[in-house]
């Protein structure tokens, strides 16, 4: 028999795509819809703009700029598929210690009053350390004994808030110098998280650091045949993370001008949620800085106008669940929809 | 007038199903995806007690055309007949009740339950006070089993399962349903050549049963031995049904590529150089032992063996993926140790991994970033930045080498078809230049098309002085592309032949001893 061959025929899936839109427009179009909706109802109820009021935006972004930080080194752990629960009480913990080397010799309890009144450096570069130190914890347990990110953090969590208590047996630190203080003032937490934004936008944007971050968080497997060594790069990112809560820790405490043991509980959380709600996947290889610097603005935003709104804090809490729910929904839907066919 | 499933199911219970001529028939059938039209006035005729192949290249439809069978999908337009009656499904389970079964690619049982557990779940035999009865239930699985001929334990959990067990479960599953129509993805890809007959005996055992099967198979020999009928698709359009009694393999592959392929295996002869591999003694505790070779310069060394004889584990080792227990490996003449797979690269390795979506691709990220993941070890790095124009135009210059179809570097890799996938994971190996080479299953699963340019490119990476490792199932990849052929047996190397002695039948020889 004879079996005709058809003319060859143009593949059909070729048509150009569009451009692709950058995928935070979404996410900065929520925060514009939230804002213009306190706008609305605050020349409503209140007869005052929400917007037009520079110290309240101030006000706002210093609330929000420490959980940026935070944001900031969890983004990069949910990238490669893990999670921190660790940061509020690495915030905690780093507070305390950071704090005791910063006391002023005119404050009569110091922590180590034959150490007091030294330069700023010193808390700062012992608050990083401590950071980084619970954040190698959490790398090289999660990276070496593969227990999972979650579990490896919880105890963390429970432990650094532990330390935090123990340290001063649940005394505040306080008396401060001058100096440490300062970075607490003005707007300095928020160009420390501005800085830090930038700086780890690059690096995941950028660098190796970056690629191989995104290609252990979308296929592990494939990550390590291809020659990264995970291990070591997911303590590093851990590391990052550690530091970043420490740096937290820091400017929390020089803010408040003093550290106490329960500094920092549920950051984690709203760090995490900033992330979430700024487009990170939790299942991996998803996400950019970017999205989760508009995240931690919206929560910002969210708290600032319900207290402009003057409406009651317990309400608060109880949409910033539903909002953090929304955004994984849509996280998920929008997978759905890629992997449709 | 299409009738709705419940009507169905009382007209088949009745028994006064009308004898048409087609058990399930499909006509002018058309399905778009976003972008693009899968499928385009497509038919399909599937006879009583036959077994019909599907076959087409990757991205032909014929995924489609079974999803819409299965009730997976829905078509835009046309209608789809089951014994004459005009149905429209809504579901897989809707499929299903009206007698259509469909045995996935990937197996979809759970793990933590048992083989029975498996087959009778939503249908599971009560007691009288409500609860599962499972002696009943375990004597239904032995009866559906022996009606099959499969002896495995109603009782044990499927994660103990191998894969071809896991397949006759699925099967015996179907089954269970009373299906008129068995829709099967690709079932032997991960089979070994006894599993196979055992499958293929099923399969006729059905087929004298009176059940129509929908058989899905990228393997030419498979055709011919198994099914009575076949359709070829290509691009998204039907292009014709055959008995399979009446064509030569030559005709298929043209009805399916639209062209010649002028050389399957473009074999030359090149040069053959020095030692650059050399593997003594090597060993890995429980899977494999006193793996001894050599692969020179140019070289291509097939690896053939039944699944589970140990070739990729000993690929995996060489690679550091798995260290060696024991063994010494030489990399042009000096000992080393590789215990990760940074080394190996280091070495100037590179591992094409037998499983493109487990170990292979980073399915959510784009062709770029799939590409130049290992190259970034060591190359288009500067101070930690990546050298982004760089790098961006080594990928686009790679990816028109390779001939990947796809508008620009940015689309993801997921939305590729499989040979596209491998190619951009040919491409990141490339790009690191290595000396060795290591191939599993480089064209498992791949279009026809494909496989040609891939064989193409190995050869060319021959004909640059690249010691290469294939490791193959497909018996004529091997003796049409190797040099010499390593066949492994149960954990040993159990011989080796060289390019001009070696005859599928010697292969088989050694590999099942």
């Amino acid at each position: 028999m004879t079996i005709k061959a058809a003319e060859g025929t143009a593949p059909l899936a070729t048509r150009p795509r569009r451009r692709r839109v950058p995928p935070e427009l979404s996410i900065f179009l929520v925060l514009v819809g939230i804002a213009l909706i306190y706008e609305i109802l605050g020349w409503i109820f209140i007869g005052q703009s929400f917007l037009v009021n520079s110290q309240r935006l101030t006000i706002m972004i210093l609330q929000v700029s420490v959980i940026g930080i935070i944001a900031v080194g969890v983004t990069q752990v949910i990238i490669t598929g893990g999670i921190d629960l660790s940061s509020g009480s690495v915030v905690g913990m780093t507070a305390m210690i950071a704090t005791s080397f910063a006391q002023s010799s005119t404050w009569g309890r110091a922590v180590f009053p034959s150490l007091t009144d030294l330069p700023a450096l010193v808390p700062i570069v012992v608050g990083l350390l401590i950071g980084a130190a619970a954040g190698l914890l959490n790398g090289t347990l999660i990276a070496y004994t593969k227990i999972p990110p979650f579990i490896a953090t919880l105890g963390m969590f429970v432990s650094a808030r532990g330390v935090a208590k123990w340290y001063t047996k649940g005394q505040p630190v306080s008396g401060i110098t001058e100096q440490f203080h300062f970075i607490g003032t003005k707007a300095w937490p928020v160009v420390v998280f501005l800085v830090v934004a930038l700086i780890f936008h690059i690096a995941l944007r950028y660098t190796r650091y970056g690629k191989f971050t995104y290609a252990i968080g979308a296929n592990p497997q494939a990550a390590r045949v291809s020659g990264i060594n995970i291990e070591a790069h997911l303590v590093k990112v851990y590391v990052i993370a550690g530091l970043l809560a420490g740096l937290a820790g820091i400017v929390t405490a020089a803010r408040a001008e003093t550290a106490q043991a329960s500094m920092g509980v549920g950051y984690e959380l709203d760090a995490i949620a900033a992330t979430v709600i700024g487009g990170t996947s939790l299942t991996g290889g998803v996400g950019r800085i970017t999205g989760t610097v508009i995240g931690t603005v919206i929560l910002g935003v969210m708290t600032s106008g319900f207290t402009f709104l003057r409406i009651d804090a317990y309400y608060q809490e109880i949409v910033k669940g539903i909002i953090i729910i929304a955004a994984v929904v849509i996280d998920v839907y929008r997978q759905k929809k890629r992997t449709k066919h | 007038m299409a009738v709705s499933p419940s009507t169905m199911a009382a007209v088949r219970a009745s028994g006064a199903v009308p004898n048409a001529e087609y058990l399930l028939s499909a006509e002018g059938v058309r399905k778009e995806f976003p972008g693009v039209v899968a499928l385009d006035d497509v038919q399909f005729r599937l006879k009583r007690a036959s077994v019909h192949a599907l076959m087409g290249e990757n991205g032909a439809g014929k995924s489609t055309l079974m999803k819409i069978l299965a009730g997976i999908y829905t078509p835009d337009k046309g209608d789809i007949r089951l014994k004459g009656v005009e149905i429209r499904l809504k579901s897989p389970l809707d499929a299903l009740e009206n007698g259509i079964a469909m045995i996935h690619q990937e197996l979809n049982l759970m793990p933590f339950m048992t083989v029975a557990e498996n087959i009778w779940i939503r249908r599971e035999p009560k007691n009288r006070f409500g609860f599962v009865d499972h002696g009943v239930m375990h004597r239904m699985t032995e009866e559906l089993f022996a009606r099959l001929n499969i002896a495995i334990d109603p009782d044990i959990e499927v994660r103990y399962l191998s894969v071809a067990n896991r397949q006759m479960v699925e099967i015996a599953k179907a089954v269970s349903y009373n299906s008129d129509v068995l829709i099967m993805d690709e079932p032997t890809s991960a089979l070994t050549e006894r599993e196979v007959e055992h499958l293929f005996r099923i399969i006729r055992d059905l087929r004298a049963q009176g059940i129509g099967i929908v058989y899905i198979t990228h393997k030419m020999n498979e055709l011919f031995e198994i099914a009575d009928e076949f359709s070829v698709f290509r691009d998204g359009r039907y292009i014709g049904t055959h008995a399979s009694t009446e064509v030569t393999r030559d005709d298929i592959i043209r009805m399916m590529v639209g062209r010649e392929i002028t050389q399957m295996f473009p074999k030359e002869e090149v040069p053959i150089g020095e030692v650059v591999l050399s593997v003594k003694n090597l060993c890995l505790n429980r899977v494999f032992q006193n793996v001894s070779f050599e692969v020179r310069a140019g070289e291509i060394l097939g690896v053939a063996g039944l699944v589970g004889s140990g070739r990729s584990n000993v690929a995996e080792t060489l690679f550091g993926v798995t260290p060696a227990s024991s063994g010494s490996i030489e990399l042009f003449g000096k000992p080393v140790t590789i215990s990760s797979p940074t080394e190996a690269i280091r070495h100037q390795m590179a591992f094409l991994t037998e499983d493109r979506k487990d170990t292979g691709c980073l399915l959510i990220l784009n062709i770029l970033e799939n590409m130049q993941i290992a190259v970034l070890q060591d190359r288009y790095v500067k101070a930690g930045f990546v050298q982004q124009g760089a790098i961006e135009a080594t990928c686009e210059d790679m990816a028109k080498r390779l001939r990947v179809k796809t508008p620009n570097l940015y689309e993801r890799v997921e939305n590729l078809s499989g040979g596209n996938q491998q190619k951009v994971l040919i491409g990141r190996w490339l790009l690191t230049h290595p000396k060795i080479l290591i191939l599993d299953e480089p064209t498992r699963g791949i279009d026809v098309g494909a496989k040609a340019e891939i064989h193409r490119l190995v050869t060319e990476m021959a004909r640059n002085g690249v010691a290469i490792i294939m490791i193959s199932s497909e018996m004529p990849e091997v003796l049409g592309m190797s040099d010499r052929i390593m066949v492994m047996h149960e954990g040993r190397v159990t011989g080796f032949l060289n390019r001009d002695e070696a005859t599928q039948i010697k292969v088989m020889e050694l590999a099942a001893q």
